[in-house]
């Protein structure tokens, strides 16, 4: 009886019945959220930002909704295919990509111009979610498999990195490192790599682009230069801290409706929300987001097949990382990186790759007892 | 079954690792809240005060200045409204195009469009410029018309000192134009009030009463954003206007001065002999001040200061002249008070008195004869006053002179440009010159030639106190708050009208009412006040009197005066020999010409000056205008009287 559910297909209705309600609900109450926080930032007017960030927002909900009847087998099936594409769309972007304030990362597509760097972030953790769901744990030491994951990894990272687009290489590197650290690599490894790249550090730092040197001087000290490179990192401080416990209301952020916050649409607009909605509203969008995370850890640790626990795995820290990365920066704990907050940041490439990550998060909970040969 | 273990293991890896992923996840989240924490909670004040410090500005506001007042109240110094164009070339698309469009419309000259070019490029984008500080009505409306072709001007309304009496107040009020860095650094008041494009007072009272004028600023505030636009109003304080100052001049008085004046370089001042107050002061040629304000052309400053009746010159507080023989009443004066001479002291003049191989000769080349104080003073013999002031000596006249207000400023600080002038004693010219002093200076102190200098308006003032009684009174040009002048008057005149003439000893404890000790007595002896007073009179009103045509009968008006002609340069025996007439001699060689009165002469309340200077003699250009003065000055008491009793009331 239970073998047999173990490989009879679920019926459309019990799919539905498999979702993760809450985990929707999340969903729907962050972009809620972000919706209204992009009508602030078009200064209480349904601008094209707003009207913008609504239909991304709704179409690819929508698009999740769709996708998560996908069987997680497919996921598996396609997984390297997808990882060659987007590859194929990064090496496109480097070469006849659209160049926007300095760098080279998108490719029109006509109904959309895509960033096939945020798309990475998904793809490398289904690429080796899928590689390692195969290997068995005694091999993963190996010095062949342990050269593959690597290989699958900085091939992507060298692509962003000369786009140049160090936020999103960290994040991507990060999202490629939980999986590989999760297939058991040993701890050794990441112990010798750690001590190879302090020693590296200054070497790298040559290689670094003058903007991007001028963005850990600033932040280490922001007011070496507080009208130039400090500037964003100051107001954005001056935003979060003058929202003090309930913030300052909505529609009525001095700091941004005055544009003092710069890109306050895309990296900054947690610096908004704050500014609004305070020390209060700061802990409850926390919160959405650590349901949501542990909602999908919860599912990665129910799922009966690798590839699906690790892309949970995988996943989960990696809305871990985009959100402590974003917040981190916009705090003035981290330098000033390009990195998106997941489903609030305004951006079309981004909000695909969340929702694609959601639908096989989405998947792997209606599947998840399937087991993948 | 061994892969089904390695399977068990392999997801008890994961699982395991997750779990310490897991750990380290609460930590990160844990230092963001701590982070949110200190921001938003410990140091929300902090940053607060940053935020309105980035979103909020204060602009001031030009000040209002206070206004100028006449005795009656006629506003002197106004403020009008003006129409300005500004142009902020940051909000400017095309300057160039803006420029030459605006330059049609208004006509601007070549010289100031390439001013405003080049101020344009000294100054921040951001600045104002001032295209046209003063539009007229049909600029003003053609701007608007062309307004939506030019974008960035901006029409605004301002506002703009205005002195509705031209060039008559010109050298008592001065006038106010744009502050220069000068002013600013030298005073307080206009630092912390300094706005751009903000008036100042440079010169006279505008100058003078420069902090209780200019009032405070108003303040607006303004949310901005992070490019410094304006985006709201937040609120509005309202400046506190400058003080409005009241003179005691009267308007209609010193427009007659102005008139009698045309066309001749020269002052008069009038005075009330019990107050002090000043009725009139008028210095000519004047200029209108209203050409300052906006900044004067170069065509119209050169055409002043080359004027060579020199405009610029207060000549009522800084022209220097020789009194001439308008000292002799105090010459006289001091003669009887030290006793040397009585009324009946008698000199025989030939026209010439030789002294030491030196010829000092009287006006009159036939000589007067034998002559008493009283006819001495009435045809002004000059041999009478060589006599008694080689008697008297220098240093006792200089005693005299100083008492009734001569060689010390009369209003104090209160014009920054009046001199003091210089009535010599022997010490002076061992001081000032090494040399001792001669027996031959003194005598031509006598009649007011040599050393001694004295302004227009110290000459009054000695007047006014030869005319009260010989009581020092204090000169004002300002009605000052709670003076009770018209009741101590009242009951002062009242007491002279019953006395008579012999009542002016009387006046000491009149003007004392108030205060005895201000106003000291200048005098021995009532009687000598008398008898100068006297001698005055007939100087004006008897026959062979040097001012004897420019009398008036009507004891309503009748004053006494003194005339005075006084030497530009040293004649010499071969001019004498000449006796050129006035017009023959060039202008500037011309004598000046003086006149003193004080009138009514039985009830003596106004005294007045005048100096015509090259006018040729005092008989025949001063005193005429005194007669024509008089009639109005006398006309216009009641109202004054009553003027005062008002303000008394308000006060």
């Amino acid at each position: 009886m239970q073998y047999n559910s173990f490989n009879t297909q679920p019926t459309f209705f019990q799919k539905l019945k498999n979702f993760d309600y809450i985990l929707l609900i999340c969903i729907l109450l962050l972009g809620l959220i972000s919706i209204l926080s992009m009508y602030s930032t078009d200064g209480g007017e349904i601008l094209f930002h707003s009207k913008s960030h609504i239909s991304k927002f709704l179409i690819f909900f929508i698009m999740m909704i769709f996708m998560s009847f996908l069987n997680i087998k497919f996921w598996h099936y396609f997984a390297y295919l997808f990882y060659v594409v987007v590859l194929f769309f990064l090496v496109w972007a480097s070469l006849y990509g659209i160049k926007a304030s300095g760098s080279q990362r998108w490719i029109n597509l006509y109904f959309i111009n895509l960033q096939p760097s945020e798309l990475m972030k998904i793809a490398i953790i289904v690429c080796l979610a899928k590689y390692y769901h195969r290997i068995q744990l005694n091999k993963v030491n190996t010095f062949q498999v342990m050269f593959v994951a690597l290989v699958i990894l900085i091939l992507p990272i060298m692509f962003v990195i000369t786009q140049p687009d160090l936020g999103t290489s960290i994040l991507i590197a990060l999202s490629g490192l939980v999986v590989i650290w999760l297939a058991g690599i040993n701890i050794k490894y990441f112990v010798y790599s750690f001590v190879a790249l302090l020693i590296s550090m200054p070497f790298a730092i040559a290689f670094l682009q003058p903007y991007q040197k001028l963005r850990i001087l600033t932040f280490l000290n922001p007011d070496r230069d507080p009208l130039g490179s400090g500037y964003q990192i100051i107001q954005s401080k001056i935003a979060v801290g003058s929202g003090g416990l309930s913030g300052k209301g909505f529609l009525k952020g001095t700091q941004s409706y005055l544009e003092f916050l710069p890109e306050k649409h895309t990296d900054f607009i947690f610096t908004l929300f704050a500014e609004e909605h305070g020390f209060l509203g700061s802990l409850i969008l926390l919160l959405i987001y650590i349901i949501i995370i542990y909602r999908v850890l919860k599912i990665g640790a129910v799922s009966r097949s690798y590839f699906a626990k690790l892309f949970c795995y995988g996943y989960g820290s990696a809305i871990f990382f985009y959100v402590t990365v974003n917040m981190s920066m916009v705090l003035g704990l981290l330098p000033i990186v390009g990195s998106p907050l997941p489903i609030m940041s305004y951006g079309g490439s981004s909000m695909l790759a969340t929702m694609i990550g959601f639908a096989i998060v989405m998947s792997a909970k209606i599947n998840h007892k399937q087991l993948i040969a | 079954m061994l892969g089904e273990n390695f399977g068990v293991k392999k997801a008890q890896t994961i699982n395991r690792r997750m779990f310490i992923i897991g750990a380290a996840k609460f930590v990160v989240f844990a230092g963001i809240i701590a982070r949110l924490f200190s921001l938003q909670i410990t140091e929300n004040k902090k940053y607060l005060t940053l935020s309105d410090k980035n979103r909020l500005r204060e602009w001031r506001l030009p000040p209002i200045r206070g206004k100028f007042l006449d005795y009656f109240g006629n506003v002197i110094a106004d403020n009008l409204n003006v129409y300005q164009l500004h142009v902020i070339p940051e909000e400017v698309e095309d300057f160039k195009y803006l420029m030459v469009r605006l330059k049609n419309i208004l006509s601007i000259s070549d010289n100031d469009f390439t001013k405003i070019i080049k101020k344009k490029n000294n100054q921040k984008p951001w600045e104002t410029i001032i295209i046209s500080k003063n539009l007229t009505w049909e600029q003003f409306t053609k701007i608007n018309y062309f307004l939506h072709d030019l974008i960035g001007a901006k029409p605004v309304l301002s506002v703009s000192r205005n002195y509705p009496f031209n060039e008559n107040y010109t050298h008592v009020l001065g006038y106010v134009s744009e502050a220069s860095e000068k002013d600013i650094l030298n005073n307080e008041t206009i630092k912390i009030t300094h706005v751009p494009g903000l008036k100042v007072g440079k010169t006279g009272l505008e100058k003078t009463f420069e902090k209780e004028l200019i009032g405070t600023n108003g303040i607006q505030r303004y949310e901005v954003n992070a490019y410094g636009k304006r985006i709201r109003q937040l609120d509005h304080t309202d400046g506190v206007n400058g003080k409005t100052i009241q003179l005691t001049i009267d308007t209609e008085i010193q427009k007659l001065c102005n008139e009698l004046l045309k066309d001749m370089a020269g002052s008069i001042s009038v005075m009330d002999i019990y107050t002090g107050e000043i009725v009139a002061m008028q210095s000519s040629p004047s200029f209108d001040a209203n050409l300052f304000l906006f900044g004067i052309n170069q065509d119209d400053w050169q055409l002043i200061r080359n004027d060579p009746l020199k405009p610029l010159v207060n000549k009522t507080l800084s022209g220097l002249y020789s009194p001439g023989s308008t000292i002799k009443p105090i010459v006289a004066l001091s003669a009887l008070e030290n006793g040397i001479i009585d009324e009946n002291f008698k000199v025989n003049c030939t026209g010439k008195i030789e002294m030491y191989g030196q010829t000092y000769h009287c006006w009159k080349k036939k000589g007067h004869g034998i002559v008493d104080l009283k006819s001495a003073m009435k045809q002004s013999c000059d041999t009478y006053f060589y006599e008694i002031a080689r008697k008297l000596g220098v240093d006792r006249l200089k005693k005299t002179s100083i008492k009734f207000g001569l060689g010390e400023k009369v209003l104090n600080e209160t014009f920054g440009n009046e001199k003091k002038g210089l009535i010599p004693d022997t010490k002076w010219k061992k001081n000032n010159l090494g040399k001792g002093w001669v027996i031959g200076e003194t005598l031509i102190t006598g009649i007011g030639q040599g050393y001694i200098q004295t302004t227009p308006l110290q000459l009054c003032l000695m007047t006014a106190q030869l005319a009260n009684g010989g009581f020092k009174i204090y000169p004002k040009i300002i009605v000052e708050e709670n003076s009770k002048t018209s009741e101590n008057i009242k009951f002062l005149m009242n007491k002279n009208l019953d006395v008579k003439n012999n009542g002016l000893q009387e006046t000491r404890e009149l003007l004392g009412f108030t205060n005895k000790e201000r106003h000291e007595r200048l005098f021995e002896n009532s009687k000598n006040m008398k008898l100068v007073r006297e001698a005055m009179f007939a100087s004006t009103n008897e026959v062979r009197g040097t001012s004897y045509s420019s009398r008036i009968e009507d004891p309503k008006y009748q004053f006494a005066g003194k005339t005075g002609t006084s030497q530009v340069k040293r004649i010499t025996e071969a001019d004498r020999e000449l006796d050129l007439k006035t017009f023959e001699i060039p202008y500037n060689e011309r004598d000046h010409a003086l006149y003193i009165a004080f009138g009514p002469y039985k009830n003596p309340r106004y005294a007045l000056s005048i100096v015509i200077e090259h006018g040729g003699s005092g008989s025949s250009t001063a005193a005429p205008i005194a007669k024509k003065l008089f009639k109005l000055i006398i006309d216009r008491h009641e109202l004054r009287e009553k003027k005062s009793k008002q303000n008394d009331l308000e006060t």
